[in-house]
């Protein structure tokens, strides 16, 4: 099966994923089907709103299917929430937990800066990335959350606000962006052919 | 560096884009579609799409339209007018706009902003007001149904209110200022932006690169917002954000 699996689990808009990823032609579909998303060949999991959303990954058996999926090595990529939940906790509800592909959990921003942080920001990426693979190391990507994954060895990309935080981190087929991708003009369409690609 | 966000403002009516000084005298400007591209090619930050006709109009020429528009546009993609409740935001959401903004049903329910924001997240959710100084009280209050009634609350209260609810960003119109292009009401949206931690868009007033200068550096805001400047050629995109560098304000540039 070639379809990317964008993965509907009741919380956010999958839709404009979806609509990114048909304006570069590739074959997707929004599922929340266990079966469909572990057959996939590749995963995105989009999220906006709320970390006690995920619970419902849990819950419908989708968690299951993303790890068997990752387990036999299909690119997976989180967004925003989605990267989150690739980590281990989200102070933002303490009792769901993440996927723990990574080490950590995400933390509030310090006070002294608006939360949440919301609007075009400047990353600096690190050229061995292959999601960054073409784009300046510089680039302005489109934020909006009010919690952050800490700088980890597997950050890929940094952002500053209030503190330098993970803007994306890679390890293997396993990618999250904090930014929207899809909503982050020709440089976010970039990185989501460029994770097609891989 | 968080930049300052230059929003293009499409006011549709019937599936047309067009722009009215102070609510009234419409001039037609064009395909909303189309001009959604042409503003995001030329460096806009975000696009929102307020529909004016919506309290008379079929909503689904207006769910059309946005499908449309969102189909071929990937920076942020607010939608606003005549969302009344939440399957009214459910469908706009279903038809592509990223955030929604709600203005009157608002006020008429606060809980409104509420139960959108359980739904799809406080980041989806943009709380309009449209604000008028009182001479009398020397504030500002929040009008309603297009600026045509008075609302009872002050302005700064109620966008505390909004954030209290559930509300990620409050776009702020002064009607004072609003198709005059004599610059943004700085005090109005100062007063808001310094009572909130959520982002402020201003909106009403521009005419030129200064007012933005103004209204990011007095203003406090986090975003601005204008339409007819843009569209009818007055003013070039990648000019003001280079205006705008240069006076030292973080901008997305390149695009």
């Amino acid at each position: 099966m070639k379809t990317i699996a964008i993965v509907d689990y009741g919380a956010g808009n999958p839709v404009s994923v979806k609509k990114a990823l048909d304006w570069l032609g590739q074959e997707c579909a929004i599922t929340s089907v266990p079966a469909s998303v572990a057959a996939a060949a590749r995963i995105v999991l989009p999220g906006v709103g709320h970390f006690s959303a995920t619970d419902n990954l849990r819950r419908s058996g989708l968690q299951d299917a993303i790890a068997a999926a990752i387990a036999r090595g299909a690119p997976f990529l989180g967004i925003c929430v989605g990267m989150q939940w690739m980590f281990e906790h989200s102070q933002e509800a303490p009792q769901t937990s993440g996927l723990g592909l990574f080490d950590g959990e995400s933390e509030h921003f310090p006070a002294g800066v608006k939360s949440p942080h919301v609007g075009w920001n400047q990353i600096e990426c690190s050229a061995d990335s292959r999601l960054f693979h073409g784009l300046s190391s510089e680039s302005f990507v489109y934020f909006s959350h009010s919690f952050r994954v800490p700088l980890t060895s597997n950050t890929v990309a940094s952002c500053e606000y209030g503190g330098k935080f993970s803007a994306a981190v890679e390890r293997d087929h396993l990618f999250g962006v904090q930014f929207h991708p899809e909503k982050s003009g020709e440089i976010g369409l970039h990185l989501l052919r460029n994770f097609c690609e891989l | 560096m968080l930049t300052k966000r230059i929003i293009a403002c499409l006011d549709v009516d019937g599936g047309r884009v067009v722009k009215g000084v102070q609510f009234v005298n419409l001039r037609d400007a064009g395909d909303p579609a189309a001009l959604a591209k042409a503003h995001s090619e030329a460096g806009a930050d975000e696009v929102v799409l307020l529909d004016i006709s919506a309290a008379h109009q079929n909503r689904s020429t207006l769910l059309d339209t946005v499908c449309r528009t969102a189909r071929q546009l990937f920076i942020p993609f607010t939608v606003g007018g005549g969302i009344r409740t939440l399957d009214d935001a459910t469908a706009v959401f279903a038809a592509g706009a990223d955030k929604v903004s709600i203005n009157s049903a608002a006020l008429a329910d606060p809980g409104l902003i509420t139960s959108i924001a359980e739904r799809f997240g406080s980041q989806a959710v943009v709380v309009a007001i449209d604000a008028k100084h009182s001479q009398a009280t020397q504030q500002w209050e929040a009008f309603t149904r297009g600026g045509r009634s008075a609302s009872g609350w002050d302005a700064v209260n109620w966008a505390r209110e909004a954030e209290r609810c559930g509300a990620g960003e409050i776009l702020l119109t002064s009607m004072d200022r609003d198709g005059t292009a004599s610059g943004f009401d700085c005090d109005l949206i100062r007063a808001v932006a310094d009572s909130v931690r959520i982002p402020v868009i201003a909106s009403g007033g521009a005419g030129g690169a200064q007012h933005f200068v103004d209204v990011f550096r007095e203003g406090h805001a986090d975003a601005a917002l204008a339409a007819s400047i843009f569209h009818y050629g007055v003013g070039r995109l990648e000019d003001l954000k280079e205006q705008l560098r240069s006076e030292g304000i973080p901008v997305r540039l390149p695009c």
